[in-house]
């Protein structure tokens, strides 16, 4: 039943199975608990049971908080007791155009309209200003456009429309979420779009329950909220895995050969399978990885992407499975290789058997049901919000260069005597420092999704993140890794804090793209310049066992700390007076 | 459909509504017997039958269905 909140979504059955998609979900196991707070300018009660199914299934534990019918304004703007109580992790404001409770009249001057739409921008702002206190992330609706336009065409382009009014309002609060980190938009204007007006409002259910969108519009709408949220929380999938024939191109390459294959704007299919291609290279702009795993002899299927019309070209795959092994170990391979978990993977496959075949095997794999039919590909990678992103850092843009590099550098290793030389070899540079504020978004996603090099795996928001960077009770260190391939990008973050002369170290990770380069050894002996720096002499190391986390089990051993004790909640508490640490000599020189 | 073919599919309908496979309804069944059967539910009732039955009721004749048997005369003199 859980299947149900699988694109293409079958509305009326998620509504009416509600409680026992819910039951069935339930039955799982939850590691994590989420606090939402849902303050709405129309009747909320149904969205809520349906947000709460979608972050159940992304693993999340839900409480909500729901503000009184349209209460929204006032929970927000004015004190409120009962939401501080409830501490929310998430804010999300369910306003739509039935909010606007003023348009200008039809005599209305042009200084007159400017008024009325700044009561409406300084009553949402107030609302984002007030909700501040909450030090949570706030989704908010843009504006859907109403069914009906008096003014007909005119509505969108005439100062006093409804229409044009409403888009100017959106505009606003595009140019408000490029400035406030914390304010995220859940653009309730496309997704009518999307569904048309006429399907996303339903007058009925309006006028008699007071729900400003139809209910066969609630669970995209919902699944469209959870997706901002998973993405705030680092769950958003890494790679994309493609199967070859009949995915990326029509046809079947070692039958049918280059020249038979279905790619290029000849043809109404082979120009589909070229759209695809081209969405699936905009993915990979923006840091999607890519690979390839697919059924076929290695250099048949390497050839396919030489073909003249094709936009993915051979490099542009991080891996490249192409063989006659069951598709899931190749997936594993796959995982292995970049250094991923296999729950942040899609697999795209146009046959039911493999898909079958690995989702069985790998159940952490997401392996939607596409179908065979290449027009439908899109639709399902995107309704299903597999590669949500709410901000795009420089690391994101680069990341396949990165990995591209790390491969060149694997190669490289294999021809040195020993480690030590390929290191030294490498002419590593760090830049190794106190957090500052243009490095916070990349900082607060790499603590958010950092599984295997991370000590205690806590994760923070932004604006957290942005908190500890101001306060002097806290060391904070990045640090920035490049060599003579290129530029890693920041890959290492760890903070501790300081309370009678010791140090706490409360978070310490690395990207696995900088594994086995000493960077550790570089970040600690920064770490502890800078507690000398404060006459500290003494640091507390925590590691907190997680099922990803076991690489640094012994790190703090390593290092010198001594064992202190282990904690009910299963972390390892380790102690080094610093004044017996020596250095750890390493490969990096440190600008 | 005739009035027991509708039973049965309204009866589904309230087993996945009120979540519970053993719910036994009948035609004076009324909100107060079914506890969760409150101004919300009432809604996803009615969204629920509306997308079964493939019909749409106008806001005089929601109103007018107090228990199962107001639902079926209503739905089936819509439907024949």
């Amino acid at each position: 039943m859980v299947e149900l909140l699988n694109y293409p979504f079958d509305s009326s059955m998620i509504h009416r199975k509600c409680n026992r998609i819910r039951n069935e979900l339930m039955k799982g196991a939850f590691t994590n608990e989420i606090k939402v707070a849902v303050l709405g300018g129309s009747t909320t009660n149904q969205l809520v049971k349906i947000i709460e199914l979608f972050l159940l299934k992304e693993g999340f534990l839900v409480s909500f908080y729901e503000s009184e019918y349209n209460k929204y304004y006032e929970d927000a703007a004015f004190d409120n007791q009962t939401l501080l109580d409830f501490k929310p992790d998430f804010i999300y404001i369910h306003t739509t155009h039935h909010n606007i409770t003023e348009y200008s009249s039809l005599k209305a001057t042009n200084e007159e309209i400017e008024i009325i739409f700044e009561n409406q921008i300084s009553k949402f702002s107030s609302i984002w200003n007030s909700l501040e206190k909450y030090n949570c992330p706030i989704i908010q609706n843009n504006f859907d456009l109403p069914l009906n336009r008096s003014l007909g065409n005119l509505d969108s382009y005439q100062p006093h429309g409804q229409t044009y009014f409403l888009n100017k309002l959106n505009h606003f609060f595009a140019k408000e979420a490029q400035k406030n980190k914390s304010l995220y938009i859940n653009d309730i204007n496309y997704l009518s779009a999307l569904f048309g007006l006429n399907n996303w409002h339903n007058k009925n259910i309006w006028f008699t329950a007071k729900y400003a969108i139809s209910y066969e519009a609630i669970p995209t709408l919902a699944n469209n909220i959870v997706g901002i949220i998973k993405s705030i929380l680092g769950r958003s999938k890494k790679c994309l895995v493609l199967d070859l024939d009949n995915t990326c191109w029509g046809g079947v390459i070692g039958d049918d050969g280059l020249n038979g294959i279905k790619l290029g704007n000849e043809s109404a299919q082979g120009e589909a399978y070229l759209t695809f291609q081209a969405y699936v290279n905009k993915l990979r702009e923006r840091g999607i990885i890519l690979a390839v795993c697919s059924k076929n002899n290695h250099e048949i299927a390497k050839e396919g992407f030489t073909h003249s019309d094709s936009i993915l070209k051979f490099e542009d795959f991080t891996s490249f499975k192409a063989n006659w092994d069951p598709k899931y170990l190749n997936i594993e391979n796959i995982a292995n290789e970049i250094n991923i978990g296999l729950d942040s993977i899609v697999f795209m496959d146009d046959n039911p058997v493999e898909r079958n075949i690995v989702q069985s095997q790998l159940p952490s794999v997401s392996v939607p049901e596409i179908g065979d039919d290449i027009l439908n590909f899109i639709d399902y990678i995107e309704r299903n919000n597999y590669f949500e992103v709410v901000n795009l850092s420089n690391d994101d843009l680069n990341r396949n260069k990165f990995y591209k590099e790390n491969i060149i550098r694997k190669k490289q290793k294999a021809a040195f005597e020993n480690y030590d030389q390929f290191l030294l070899s490498l002419k590593m540079n760090a830049e190794i420092k106190p957090f500052s504020n243009v490095y916070l978004d990349r900082i607060t996603q790499l603590i958010n999704k950092t599984n295997q090099f991370n000590l205690t795996t806590k994760r923070y928001k932004l604006i957290e993140v942005e908190k500890i960077s101001k306060n002097e009770m806290f060391i904070t260190l990045y640090g920035k890794l490049t060599d003579k391939f290129g530029d890693n990008g920041l890959t290492s973050v760890m903070f501790g804090k300081i309370t009678n002369k010791t140090c706490v170290i409360d978070t310490w990770l690395m990207s696995c793209r900088v594994l086995k380069r000493d960077m550790e050894f570089a970040m600690f002996n920064k770490f502890v310049e800078k507690c000398l720096s404060k006459n500290l002499n003494k640091i507390i190391g925590i590691y907190k066992r997680t099922a990803k986390n076991n690489m640094v089990s012994n790190l703090f051993s390593d290092l010198g700390f001594e064992y202190v004790k282990e904690k009910s909640d299963g972390s390892i508490i380790w102690e080094l007076k610093i004044k017996n640490y020596n250095s750890i000599v390493n490969k990096i020189n440190i600008n | 459909m005739n009035r027991e073919e509708l039973f049965e599919k309204i009866q589904e309908i309230f087993r996945d509504i009120f979540d519970n496979e053993n719910l036994k309804i009948e035609e004076s069944t009324n909100s107060s017997d079914i506890d969760d059967w409150d101004s919300l539910n009432h809604i996803n009732l009615v969204v629920a039958i509306e997308s079964e039955i493939k019909i749409k009721f106008n806001f005089d004749e929601l109103s007018t269905l107090k228990d199962v048997g107001a639902m079926m005369d209503l739905i089936l003199k819509k439907i024949n």
